[in-house]
């Protein structure tokens, strides 16, 4: 059944991390990615790493969880540390065959590489993993506020993430039984080639927009009978409130910060 | 093609902590040219059972037997069985996708093979049987069409592969009560002159009284009990206990018994109860 | 605004621009506060058409409709109206917006402006009165079609209308949840004295109402209490709408020449009407 899907990758437990207010969540990942990008050495890279495994305990979040967010990326990871490997010039030979030149150097730009690619998903992971997709969309729409002076439709950003959330598990859920329905009169959605399956895809697709266009109306003419005239004047249920909490959080990622970067001075 | 069903059990979710028995244990038998109801509520397994009839689930345990074949049996061509049960789902208009109605209702004859003069000729057929007129309406789009006309054109796609028995889930869901009479007396000429199995599930008690030959009624997964409309809705006590109704003539017929009047237990149509209600009147004012 | 919350249509008519024939033409009525009206009709009868103009969804092509003394033409007042005379929808699905029960009723709220410590008694209270407490956190898609509804229902009752339009709000639900649902908004009218407009095509919903407006081809052709508009089997079946079977039945049996009383609805009462007409005879 559809009935037990998660969201997005949201790990549903209770802890410091998942309290924290997810503007602050998501401001501090844009410094952690800042902080992977100014790491200079391994030693850097051995601190981040100590606290990112240190963040996940405290997240109440396994570390293997972590690093499933790795899984799709796995071909980019490897293909970038293959050719930071075969192409970086460098001076002490370790390995030499037929065209192909293996140096200290170039392993260890691969190696410094892909750690950051690594690093860089880990910690979004740490976000998504922690902040459910919802309060996310809150956090989104507040930090962009400003921005709404240029006209930037922060407003309607999250409203559109929040409805596509809602109706997410409707549409599989319908995905599913126009599927069956199409099956029961001889669709076949399983074999033939490529072309032939995507064709197999018309007598579901079609009438799954249909469906999604009428929803659409309806919720549209719903919203307004609710007094929806968009984000002006609006107030909300869910306020987001700065905490103690959130105070130590930032002052943890501040001494990360300042430790990467007296090491970018130092060695 | 008579259909068994032998000790039928689905589980969803099997293996995890949302494991739950949507089918617990349940036998039954169709006979050729019979009209089953199957009455329960939302949650009771009807959909379920359904959708085993046409293979579209797979069981946790039991079998469904086609003309005496194991539906989910090794050696099995499965698609040809289930091209022979036609299987009509809730609201099925929401599969309509064709750009006219006659190539939507040709769709399932095409994925069956068959060539574009016999083809042609189910559509026309299918369009006969749910009463659409076919020059006015085979090429319009589906989705010009009303509510119920659409439910129809849904219909016609699987009468057109002309299925030996017919299942439908909920056919009059959500109908007006034009709409419904349509649908139903389409069914009912359906059964009497196709001579086609049907099986219908379905919430309303009037449509089950006025339709079934038979009727299963489910509770929790399983079957509670079966037998003639007559039998099932002169138990008037047992349906209640489950959370269901039966038709308002039963429940007067029921209730002048219980005040003492002389009357068969087992009426359920007006009509019979209408006689029986002047012979009182008659036989009161007789004395 | 206790005072004026009556319903009122004043020689309505509307027409969708692209088609010739007008939904409704020329409606006239009147719904006084309190009242339970359900308004009966087949698909493509104008009751929707009806139903939209009360919200000011649809604004009438000719005549008025005037909803708690606000006229639905003055676009300013539109949220005034929308607040007061609360809409629920066919398709418990489409009307559900945010992922959590208790944020989708603060929706309204939210859009309203109401500060965030007042919404709070208020979402709980309307939670409680459709008894769907114990689901404020849960996600919608987890509920059933009747659930739904009541939550719907919430959303609406949590900005304190004066009238709720229920436009085929069963339509859609298996029959405990239409029982769910109307039994939930009855209370509402009873306890609360919120107005209600049930549009439907369930006679059985129409007979509990106070009184039934009968449309067809855009007007109303019938209008009175249950028993009143019921009893008329003949016009009901010509405009292809049924009848309550006792109605039909009691209707069969005076026509055969029993002295039937007029009005009968339900078993109970056909029950009764029998033990007056023929007595038992061990009692005599």
């Amino acid at each position: 059944m559809l009935n037990n899907i998660t969201m997005g990758q949201y790990y549903p437990v209770d802890s410091r991390v998942h309290r924290l207010d997810p503007r602050i969540k998501l401001i501090l990942t844009i410094v952690f990615i800042v902080i992977v990008f100014i790491a200079r050495t391994f030693l850097g890279y051995a601190v981040i790493l100590a606290f990112v495994y240190l963040a996940s305990r405290l997240a109440n979040v396994p570390f293997r969880m972590l690093l499933r967010g790795l899984k799709p990326l796995r071909l980019i990871i490897i293909l970038t540390f293959l050719l930071n490997l075969l192409f970086t010039t460098g001076e002490t030979l370790w390995l030499e065959f037929w065209i192909v030149r293996i140096t200290k150097e170039g392993f260890m730009q691969a190696a410094f590489y892909s750690l950051r690619l690594v690093f860089l998903v880990i910690g979004t992971s740490l976000l998504t993993l922690t902040t459910s997709p919802v309060s996310l969309a809150d956090a989104i729409e507040i930090l962009l506020t400003p921005l709404k002076k240029i006209h930037f439709p922060a407003h309607e950003l999250a409203m559109m993430m929040t409805i596509a959330l809602r109706f997410i598990p409707t549409l599989l859920e319908e995905t599913d039984k126009i599927m069956k329905a199409q099956m029961a009169r001889g669709a076949d959605f399983e074999s033939g080639n490529l072309i032939s399956r995507a064709k197999a895809m018309v007598p579901l697709l079609v009438p799954l927009f249909v469906s999604a266009f009428r929803r659409a109306g309806d919720l549209a003419m719903a919203m307004e009978s609710r007094c929806y005239h968009g984000g002006d004047g609006r107030t909300r249920l869910r306020v987001l409130k700065i905490t103690k909490n959130d105070w130590i959080a930032c002052g943890v990622m501040a001494v990360l910060l300042a430790l990467i970067i007296l090491e970018g001075i130092f060695l | 093609m008579p259909i068994e069903v032998c000790h039928l059990t689905h589980c969803y979710s099997e293996g995890s902590a949302f494991r739950t028995v949507a089918l617990d244990d349940v036998s039954f038998r169709i006979d050729d040219g019979e009209f089953v109801g199957v009455i329960g509520h939302t949650g009771s397994g009807k959909s379920t059972l359904v959708q085993h009839l046409n293979g579209l689930l797979r069981p946790s345990s039991g079998q469904v037997l086609i003309n005496g074949e194991d539906l989910n049996g090794e050696h099995v061509n499965r698609r040809a069985l289930r091209q022979r049960i036609g299987l009509v789902f809730q609201y099925p208009e929401y599969q309509l996708f064709e750009e006219t109605v006659a190539k939507d209702i040709a769709f399932g004859p095409k994925n069956q093979g068959l060539s574009a003069d016999e083809i042609a000729e189910r559509v026309r057929y299918a369009m006969d049987c749910v009463h659409l007129d076919y020059d006015k309406y085979a090429e319009r789009s589906p989705f010009e069409l009303s509510g119920g006309q659409m439910r129809r054109v849904a219909i016609a796609g699987v009468l057109a592969m002309r299925p030996s028995v017919l299942i439908l889930d909920e056919p009059t869901a959500g109908l007006d009560p034009r709409g419904r009479d349509k649908i139903l007396s389409m069914l009912e000429e359906l059964h009497a002159r196709e001579n086609t199995t049907i099986l219908m599930v379905s919430h309303s008690m009037d449509d089950m009284a006025r339709l079934a030959t038979r009727l299963i009624v489910m509770s929790e997964g399983k079957i509670v009990v079966e037998g003639t409309p007559r039998e099932i809705f002169a138990r008037e006590d047992m349906m209640t206990s489950i959370g269901l109704d039966v038709p308002d003539a039963a429940r007067l017929c029921a209730r002048l018994r219980t005040m003492g009047y002389n009357l068969p237990a087992d009426l359920f149509r007006p009509e019979e109860l209408k006689e029986q209600l002047l012979r009182l009147w008659k036989e009161g004012s007789a004395c | 605004m206790k005072s004026d919350s009556r319903v009122q249509l004043n020689d309505v008519s509307y027409s969708y621009e692209e088609q010739a024939a007008p939904a409704l033409s020329g409606v006239s009525a009147l719904i006084q506060p309190g009242e339970f009206v359900a308004v009966l009709g087949h698909n493509g009868s104008g009751k929707s058409t009806m139903a939209k103009l009360l919200n000011a969804l649809f604004v009438p092509t000719e005549g008025n409709v005037v909803v708690c003394g606000y006229n639905t033409r003055e676009e300013k007042l539109v949220w005034e109206i929308r607040q007061r005379a609360g809409m629920i929808f066919q398709n418990p699905d489409n009307q559900i917006v945010a992922t959590v029960v208790k944020e989708d009723v603060a929706f309204g709220l939210e859009n309203l402006g109401v500060p965030t410590e007042e919404m709070i008694p208020r979402i709980e209270s309307a939670l409680s009165a459709v008894r769907m407490s114990a689901y404020a956190d849960k996600a919608p898609h987890m509920l059933s079609g009747g659930q739904k509804q009541r939550v719907a229902i919430a959303g609406i009752l949590a900005m304190e209308p004066s009238v709720i339009i229920a436009d085929e709000a069963t339509a859609m639900l298996d029959p405990s949840g239409r029982k769910e649902v109307l039994e939930t908004i009855r209370t509402l009218n009873r306890q609360k004295g919120i107005t209600v407009v049930w549009i439907t095509h369930f006679m059985e919903e129409a007979a509990l109402a106070d009184r039934v407006l009968v449309v067809t081809d855009g007007q109303i052709k019938l209008s009175g209490t249950p028993a009143e508009v019921f009893d008329r089997v003949e016009e009901m079946r010509e405009m292809h709408l049924d009848v309550p079977h006792m109605t039909a039945l009691a209707g069969e049996l005076r026509e055969a020449g029993m002295p039937l009383r007029p009005g009968i609805l339900t078993v109970e009462e056909l029950a009764e009407e029998v033990e007056r007409l023929c007595p038992l005879k061990s009692a005599t």
